[in-house]
């Protein structure tokens, strides 16, 4: 539902309406969708607005989420913006495309009302899905309202074809979807201005200087390709800063990779992810007037992790609780695990520990590789690589 | 080779010796002066092709997955309509989206895909060269491999006689999704393929070529037959060259006394077991099948 409040800038709308009259002033070139069940009420309140002549996007009415996402990657590769939305099954449908995307190096956007995963079937909100392809190259920004959700998808949209990267922009299913909040609308040329024309450097479309897009690249190149993209992806991170600074002077609205509430004094933090962020800050605020220290930690740019960030923002606090609504089977859950690893790092550890990717795209390992990592004083970068050119 | 065969897609491929595929491609990318912009669907063509760091693609070329040719061609006929309507490419100007892909891409995992492509209308046009099995991973049956032949999921042996299960008729799928044009060819024919490829690039909307491709790997011939072989294929009307035009088929070649099935099957080491003892009947049978086919398409050119 959609309705004015008042005749300035204020809007009340569902998560789904929000993330529509978000692409309404993006107005984006390509728009292949499907309506898995779950399904979001995203597409087709877009689909209403370009019927009825508030934009002029090409809706291409796919036959399934799979094709949904290799649309989306024909379009972005000719040259123009693509945007799909799902959820759930549907990302498990095109998981397959998301690391293409990805590797292709596609700004592709994707709008998630995330939702539990069958078995059994559900429906209902929860981060299983976003989760289970959090590895897929794509950046992730969860959102805690509808606000961010209409915000985020313009931050999204630049950071992405910043670094050349898909990115998700991830609201709760039903909670942040279907619920009715209040927000502030820019105006519809403010956005143009932020999100720019789209004008890539290498296109499909390029007849002059035709290219070659999803090339084979066997073990001799193969791991330099994922090498760059490893470094465009967590480059992210310095990039962010920058389109959160030019985000702000046009909305007033100042947002980070990740949002401390009352934790400056804090002895106890909870870390949470999307809505329950909400809820979780009255629950604060409840605590802090009982005078219990507590505060929050919220997670918004979940790919690439913000580790560094999220060391800082909880290095004073004695007790942590992580907050998951997924499962990792067989594994710790997803968030508990990166804030561990965050900790890591300032913990008096009596080991040192390095990481070394190897092997990528069949690359060799050899016996006299393994036996130098015990040379390596393990300092520098937390990752290293074995093997690279 | 005529240079002007290879303006669009290089010499210096690596597809096999005696392979069909870069004919059938350069004589149908030849029959267009129109820009164009090819997707390939993982196999045999994608991985000779593309090999990084070189390629073989003197046109704008993309390679996403094996089961999305046709949503791929989807995408980028959508960002062509956009570009179009908001005056970043002229109105005027034609540009031809061209998807190769196999037989497994095309009968099987690509099937849905197709379909969803070709009942939405894009304007694009899709060859499907046919070599009736996945030989890009060594020669497993598909939805297009034939009736009796031995192949490396439907191996012939003492209790089997190859695969159980008759082809696909993939045309009558394509058809049944209300295209305007379809046709099917055959690398052995380049002349007549070069005749279907220059209609289809003249309409607008879906279009499918089907090509017969005869693989010296699966097939089992010598690397020098191919064009022969192909040609056994339609003189025994195992593969009919005919197309479909606005609702009325057309058959392209045809003989008062189509050579028995026979001629075509003992080229072949796939067929080779049907020649010992007990292999009559499985011929016969497939001889009666070629029979029918023939005749219900001669019937639906007499409508």
């Amino acid at each position: 539902m959609t309705y004015q409040t008042d005749k300035t800038n204020k809007k009340a709308l569902t998560g789904g309406a929000a993330a529509a009259e978000a692409l309404r002033q993006i107005n984006p070139d390509v728009m292949p969708v499907y309506p898995i069940t779950p399904q979001t009420p995203i597409i087709e309140t877009f689909a209403k607005m370009v019927a009825d002549g508030e934009a002029d996007t090409e809706i291409i009415d796919v036959e399934s989420e799979h094709s949904a996402m290799s649309a989306a990657v024909g379009a972005q590769a000719a040259g123009t913006r693509a945007m799909t939305a799902s959820s759930s099954q549907g990302i498990m449908l095109m998981s397959e495309v998301l690391p293409i995307a990805a590797g292709m190096r596609l700004p592709i956007l994707m709008l998630v009302s995330t939702r539990a995963l069958s078995a059994p079937i559900n429906i209902h909100g929860d981060h299983q899905d976003v989760m289970f392809v959090r590895d897929s190259g794509w950046i992730q920004i969860f959102c805690e309202n509808v606000q961010e959700v209409y915000d985020n998808t313009f931050i999204a949209l630049r950071l992405a074809e910043k670094v050349r990267l898909p990115a998700m922009v991830i609201m709760d299913g039903f909670t942040t979807s279907h619920s009715v909040e209040n927000l502030e609308i820019l105006e519809n040329s403010v956005v143009k201005k932020f999100i720019g024309e789209y004008n890539p450097k290498n296109y499909l479309l390029d007849f002059e200087d035709p290219k070659t897009f999803g090339p084979v690249a066997l073990p001799n190149f193969y791991f330099e390709f994922k090498r760059a993209q490893i470094e465009a992806t967590d480059g992210v991170i310095g990039e962010i800063g920058e389109i959160f600074g030019e985000y702000e002077k046009i909305s007033g609205r100042n947002y980070d990779v990740l949002e401390s509430y009352q934790l400056d004094d804090a002895e106890k933090a909870i870390v949470v992810a999307g809505s329950t962020a909400g809820t979780a800050k009255v629950a604060v605020d409840e605590l802090r007037e009982q005078r219990e220290k507590v505060g929050l930690l919220k997670i918004k740019l979940f790919r690439p992790f913000p580790y560094e960030q999220i060391t800082e923002a909880l290095k004073n606090v004695k007790k942590i609780a992580v907050f998951d609504r997924t499962v990792s089977l067989g594994s710790i859950p997803p968030l508990y695990s990166e804030i561990k690893n965050s900790l890591f790092s300032i913990l008096n550890s009596q080991f040192s520990i390095q990481s070394y990717i190897y092997g990528l795209g069949g690359r060799e390992i050899f016996k006299d590789d393994i036996k130098k990592v015990f040379e390596d004083d393990q300092k520098g970068r937390e990752i290293k690589y074995i093997g690279l050119k | 080779m005529n240079k002007n065969l290879a303006q669009k897609f290089a010499p210096g491929h690596s597809t096999c010796a005696g392979c069909g595929i870069p004919a059938i491609v350069r004589t149908v990318l030849d029959a267009t002066a129109d820009p164009v912009v090819v997707v390939n669907v993982t196999g045999c063509f994608e991985v000779t092709s593309t090999l990084y760091p070189y390629t073989s693609w003197k046109v704008p070329y993309i390679h996403s997955a094996f089961e999305n040719g046709g949503a791929t061609a989807a995408g980028i006929d959508g960002a062509i309509k956009t570009l179009r309507k908001r005056g970043k490419i002229s109105k005027e100007k034609r540009i031809q989206v061209v998807v190769f892909a196999g037989d497994g891409g095309t009968y099987d995992i690509g099937l849905q895909s197709l379909s969803g492509a070709l009942e939405r209308g894009h304007d694009f046009i899709y060859v499907c060269y046919d070599n009736e099995a996945y030989m890009n991973t060594g020669g497993q049956r598909s939805g297009a491999t034939p009736y009796g032949a031995d192949t490396e999921t439907t191996p012939a042996g003492k209790m089997s006689f190859g695969k159980k299960e008759k082809r696909k008729d993939l045309m009558s799928i394509v058809i049944a999704h209300h295209l305007k044009y379809a046709a099917q060819a055959n690398a052995a024919y380049l002349d007549d393929l070069k005749m279907k490829a220059k209609k289809a690039f003249e309409i607008e909307g879906p279009r499918f070529l089907l090509v017969l491709q005869p693989c010296t790997n699966l097939w089992k011939f010598p690397t020098s037959q191919y064009v022969n072989i192909g040609r056994l294929a339609t003189e025994t009307n195992f593969w009919p060259l005919w197309e479909y035009f606005d609702g009325k088929y057309k058959i392209n070649w045809a003989t008062e006394n189509p050579k028995p099935l026979e001629e075509f099957l003992k080229t072949q080491g796939r067929f080779k077991h049907l020649f010992k003892s007990g292999g009559e009947k499985i011929i016969d049978e497939m001889q009666k099948e070629i029979d029918e086919n023939w005749g219900k398409l001669v019937k639906l050119v007499d409508v």
